[in-house]
């Protein structure tokens, strides 16, 4: 039996007068990679921004053990919780090294932060020719690559990945995702994916959620869902 | 061509003060995005406030850094108790409130210390530079201070991690929050450092102009029109620019017989239009390239 690192239990969702989510029940399971699917409009990421405190929520959001439900982003983050949000939150007029820099913001040591900065480089060789660049004129995948690799950065026990395939050639998909699954092994961070593209999420996760229109329809093991034809068919289009 | 290097000097001299009041301007740019009309005005209190310290006794430079210290504390309280519950109202009501404290904190001044204009000390002394009138040594000082400025700010916005949480937290508040950055005390930050530069330059022009509640007027102006000029974006373009502003109003002035010293006000309107027209971004601005 391994702990929950994330508990959410009811969880409703606004924006403004707009309910978006519907008593919500999700966990992450510790060091494990739980993914979100649905289609465009479930309320995939309203859920991530939901967890960082980014809209107004109601119901029990614990994590690490603590409750952190109507908290500030930036409190909640320094808990430990990395976020790589939709539209990638670049910061366009900063270099490449000054974003992973930023993402590195709340820790302290500095050769630390720097042989992290490398790490990312490791993991994306692309950003470490492109370091002393203005990162908006990176590619959309150069972009997604920084906003993981930003993320990594912070040394997060769980990352929230929104749609990190959105928007990139199916060969760099692969990439990324390989290199989500060496950082959930090597350097131990839980991670929450919301993804679109099912086949490839449920093959990375080993836990699956199934959102629609804002309310949960389905949830297991990964490899459960993945072979609920059913399931595959209405919900998942493949 | 004497005449025509005396007056780029002239120039640069009262050049000085609009760049040490296009400075502050920048720096509450950069961490609002958008002008501070109270700006001139907080910067006249705050040699007040010296202004004060000195009259009660304190040596020059004593004076002189607590009253950086003060307004760089009130600089963050106005953000905090002001500009804080409306962080998410609209443009149209930071300008209503800015427009609001340069109303309120004029007429404080007036109240606290009355309309008579005061003299105020100079460090650096009114002896004349190169055996003429046109630069004095404390014109010198204050294009010497204004570069220190320009360089320390510089040099704290590149190379240290507060610099770069604020540079963050003014690009992109949501991501900055993303990575932790307390936003709201980013912006705070912003304030106080914009107080503290204005309180400076306000000491140094307030011997040339001489001190009274409406003494920032003409000079804000001033000011905008070198953020304006050399890009609202950039600290070092906004020196450039006041220097810019000041010697071509100077050779403006002496040169075209309609101008004289009247018109050279309109110079300062003049430019901000043209360079808005020519290039939005001014001469150092950065326009932000961004692919998608």
């Amino acid at each position: 039996m391994t702990a929950n690192l994330l508990e959410v239990q009811g969880l409703d969702a606004f924006y403004g007068p707009i309910q978006v989510l519907y008593g919500v029940d999700l966990d992450v399971v510790s060091g494990g990679i739980t993914t979100l699917l649905g289609a465009n409009g479930a309320g995939k990421t309203t859920m991530l921004r939901a967890l960082c405190g980014m809209i107004d929520t109601k119901g029990e959001i614990r994590f690490d053990g603590a409750s952190i439900a109507g908290r500030a982003t930036e409190d909640i983050v320094r808990l430990g919780i990395a976020h790589a949000p939709q539209g990638r939150g670049t910061f366009v007029r900063q270099t490449v090294e000054e974003n992973l820099e930023i993402g590195a913001m709340t820790r302290r040591g500095r050769a630390a932060i720097a042989a992290d900065i490398e790490r990312v480089y490791g993991y994306f060789p692309r950003l470490k020719e492109r370091r002393r660049q203005q990162a908006g004129t990176l590619s959309g995948g150069e972009q997604q690559m920084l906003a993981v690799g930003r993320a990594l950065m912070l040394r997060p026990k769980l990352m929230l990945l929104d749609e990190p395939s959105f928007g990139l050639a199916p060969l760099l998909v692969q990439e990324l995702f390989g290199i989500l699954r060496t950082m959930n092994r090597d350097d131990g961070a839980s991670m929450l994916i919301v993804e679109q593209n099912a086949a490839l999420a449920l093959d990375l996760a080993d836990h699956a959620y199934l959102l629609e229109t804002g309310r949960l329809v389905m949830s297991g093991p990964a490899r459960e869902v993945r072979d609920n034809e059913t399931v595959r068919r209405s919900y998942l289009g493949y | 061509m004497e005449l025509f290097l005396h007056q780029v000097l002239a120039g640069l001299a009262t050049g000085g003060i609009y760049a040490g009041m296009a400075l502050a301007v920048v720096m509450i740019y950069q961490a609002i995005d958008s002008l501070n009309f109270s700006q001139g005005e907080m910067a006249m209190f705050s040699t007040f406030i010296a202004w004060q310290l000195l009259q009660w006794g304190l040596p020059y430079w004593g004076a002189f850094f607590l009253t950086i210290g003060i307004s760089f504390v009130a600089g963050v309280l106005i953000e905090r108790v002001v500009f804080k519950p409306v962080q998410n109202a609209n443009i149209l009501s930071h300008i209503v409130i800015f427009i609001a404290l340069f109303a309120i904190i004029n007429s404080s001044a007036g109240f606290i210390w009355d309309f008579t204009i005061k003299p105020f000390p100079s460090p650096f002394g009114t002896r004349e530079l190169f055996g003429q009138r046109l630069v004095s040594a404390h014109d010198a000082g204050m294009v010497a201070v204004t570069l220190l400025m320009l360089v320390l700010l510089y040099l704290f916005f590149r190379f240290t991690r507060v610099g770069l949480a604020m540079r963050a937290a003014a690009a992109n508040p949501e991501s900055a929050r993303l990575a932790g950055i307390r936003v709201g005390w980013m912006l705070a930050l912003g304030w106080g450092m914009a107080a503290a530069v204005g309180a400076v330059a306000g000491m140094l022009i307030a011997p040339v102009v001489f001190l009274e509640p409406n003494m920032m007027l003409s000079i804000l102006l001033y000011g905008f029109a070198g953020a304006v000029v050399g890009g609202l974006t950039s600290p070092l373009g906004a020196v450039i620019g006041g220097f810019s502003v000041g010697v071509i109003e100077n050779v403006a002035g002496t040169f075209i017989p309609v101008v004289g010293s009247e018109l050279k006000l309109t110079i300062a309107l003049a430019l901000i239009v043209a360079v808005l027209v020519v290039k939005p971004s001014g001469l150092f601005g950065r326009t932000v390239v961004e692919r998608v």
